[in-house]
């Protein structure tokens, strides 16, 4: 994407974004609330307006939008609905969907849902759901898609900690074995050291900085954008993690 | 299947019933051709058999829009006539009754033409408030409950300037009748009802993803401002025409989708035509309500329609406690 920017009326939420996420790749997105990082994915996922340009492109040269399968999971706000898990993940492959569904679409479902491990739910209703198995079948939807660029807005945010691990392992793997060009927002800045190819950092609706986690995750940038001091070690798989000590007095939260 | 059987049954029932007290096997022969009395044959062929099938017309096309304006606001307690497109269609209807037709109509035609015309205006202006930028749900549901009060102010006004008989013939409009059903305004209610098929078939998974809110429709890829104006447009076509020939019935648009959702679920290929025949149903149920719980005796069906579904609806309610809203 190039020179990304977006404006809430006259608030600018993002001021020319220029960034890659390249294929086979787990780009994650970090920064403290209202930095832009649901704004960028909005946009590259189309449903945002915005200035400047989102292209794609694949060794061959730059591809169409409408080429390009994009799987997108938007924070859970909850919805309303007594749609079952089924009539959910089958909405991933809108597109090709039918007055009569068929098996193959069906089979695909499950198929994603398996890989999920919640295939169990297959038949329940998205209400009667906890917050982490719907994170999951919103995540399964997305899969069903068999998008080339997949993008998740905090898609662990309702998960346990197990759960959390489980969801960014299927990620990174499916990412790696698929060849898809993925962006994740974390809030939660290990989980990021651990799962991230690369991560971008914003502030501001400015993109910081971006690069492998142990050169982004400093406590140089901490300080600068998180308005926290922090331990930051790095362990021998060239990893960081992050150990928050105290709030920096006299920075006011965004 | 059960729903078609208990339908099926309700028309026949309907078709048995009223104030002519005619015995079940000369109705049964004048509906095959063979009753040979000219009386009995044009009490069933007139009146009971258009009565019937009026209701079960009437009664999908009120079940069908409540369950398209639910779906597109997302909200349980959306309806044509809870919000205002009803009140559009009565306050159209009244200003022929109190100004009179146009020189080319008669009234017969100008009251429905009016009441068609005003159900889109209300829909029009629920669309207009969408299209404002940022423009939620709730916004709709907002800008139509101002229309239901905007809408019944006027008619008020119009009550309050009518003469006298005119004021009486409001009001009976408003109660809302079957007895005026011919076989030409069947005709146009099916029609429009089958007419309207088409286009909902080609919507179908769209509006089954909206049910997941706008941000994940979007997503997905459905044009959703678009997809809301084309299903507004087909509200205020059934709601039009449903609106336009029996009167105001309330109740049966925004009961007859919990019903559906409550026995199929929500996706949309199962749940509109349910709402449609749990429409028909309901109102099939009335009309038979409304000549039997006084013998001899017609009740509007306006009245009717919510006597019969409260408890219906009450018993299912309190059967079905899942969370859905």
């Amino acid at each position: 994407m190039q020179d990304v920017g977006v404006r809430y009326g006259a608030v600018p939420a993002l001021a020319a974004i220029s960034l890659i996420a390249l294929a086979s790749e787990v780009l994650v997105l970090v920064g403290p609330n209202g930095s832009g990082k649901s704004s960028l994915v909005r946009s590259v996922a189309g449903i945002q307006r915005h200035d400047g340009q989102v292209g794609f492109a694949d060794p061959q040269g730059p591809r169409p939008r409408s080429s390009v399968r994009i799987g997108y999971v938007p924070q859970d706000i909850g919805s309303r609905t007594a749609l079952t898990v089924t009539e959910t993940v089958l909405l991933g492959r809108i597109g090709q969907l039918g007055l009569r569904v068929s098996d193959a679409d069906l089979d695909a479902v499950k198929a994603v849902l398996a890989s999920l491990d919640v295939l169990h739910l297959a038949a329940r209703h998205l209400g009667e759901l906890s917050g982490g198995q719907r994170q999951l079948v919103f995540l399964a939807q997305a899969l069903a898609a068999e998008p080339d660029v997949l993008l998740l807005d905090e898609p662990t945010s309702a998960l346990d900690v197990r759960h959390q691990l489980e969801v960014l392992e299927i990620v990174r793997s499916i990412t790696a074995e698929r060849g898809l060009a993925t962006v994740v927002v974390l809030h939660d800045l290990n989980a990021a050291a651990r799962f991230a190819d690369r991560i971008a950092v914003l502030d501001g609706g400015r993109l910081y900085g971006t690069g492998a986690p142990a050169a982004t995750l400093t406590a140089a940038m901490l300080g600068d954008v998180f308005g926290i001091e922090a331990h930051v070690a790095v362990h021998g798989d060239g990893r960081p993690s992050v150990t928050p000590l105290r709030a920096i007095r006299g920075r006011t939260a965004a | 299947m059960v729903g078609l059987v208990v339908t099926a049954l309700s028309f026949v029932v309907d078709v048995a019933t009223g104030p002519a007290m005619l015995p079940l096997r000369s109705v049964a022969l004048s509906v095959v051709g063979l009753s040979g009395d000219a009386t009995v044959d044009a009490i069933v062929w007139a009146i009971r058999l258009p009565v019937a099938l009026m209701a079960l017309a009437v009664g999908a096309a009120l079940g069908l829009s409540g369950a398209l304006m639910q779906t597109i606001l997302n909200n349980p307690l959306a309806s044509s006539y809870t919000l205002g497109i009803s009140a559009g269609a009565g306050f159209g209807a009244a200003l022929v009754i109190v100004a009179g037709p146009p020189l080319w109509l008669t009234e017969g035609q100008a009251i429905p033409l009016a009441a068609m015309a005003f159900a889109g205006v209300a829909c029009a202006i629920v669309h207009l408030v969408g299209r404002l930028r940022g423009a939620t749900p709730e916004m709709l549901v907002l800008a139509g409950i101002a229309l239901l009060f905007l809408f019944q102010a006027l008619l008020s006004l119009l009550q309050f300037l009518a003469s006298q008989e005119a004021l009486q013939q409001i009001v009976f409009w408003l109660f809302g009748s079957l007895q005026k059903a011919t076989w030409t305004k069947i005709s146009v209610v099916g029609a429009v009802v089958a007419g309207c098929t088409p286009f909902l078939v080609r919507d179908l998974w769209r509006l089954t993803a909206l049910k997941l809110g706008d941000e994940r429709a979007r997503g997905l890829g459905v044009e959703v401002g678009g997809l809301r104006l084309r299903a507004l447009v087909l509200i205020s076509v059934l709601t039009g025409a449903a609106v336009a020939f029996v009167g105001t019935i309330g109740f049966i648009g925004l009961v007859a989708p919990h019903i559906a959702r409550i026995l199929l679920g929500e996706d949309q290929r199962i749940f509109l035509p349910g709402a449609a025949l749990a429409g028909a149903l309901l109102l099939s149920m009335a009309s038979v309500a409304s000549k039997t719980i006084i013998p001899g005796t017609l009740f509007p069906i306006g009245i009717v329609t919510a006597l019969v579904g409260v408890p219906f609806f009450v018993w299912l309610v309190l059967g079905n406690r899942r969370a859905y809203w």
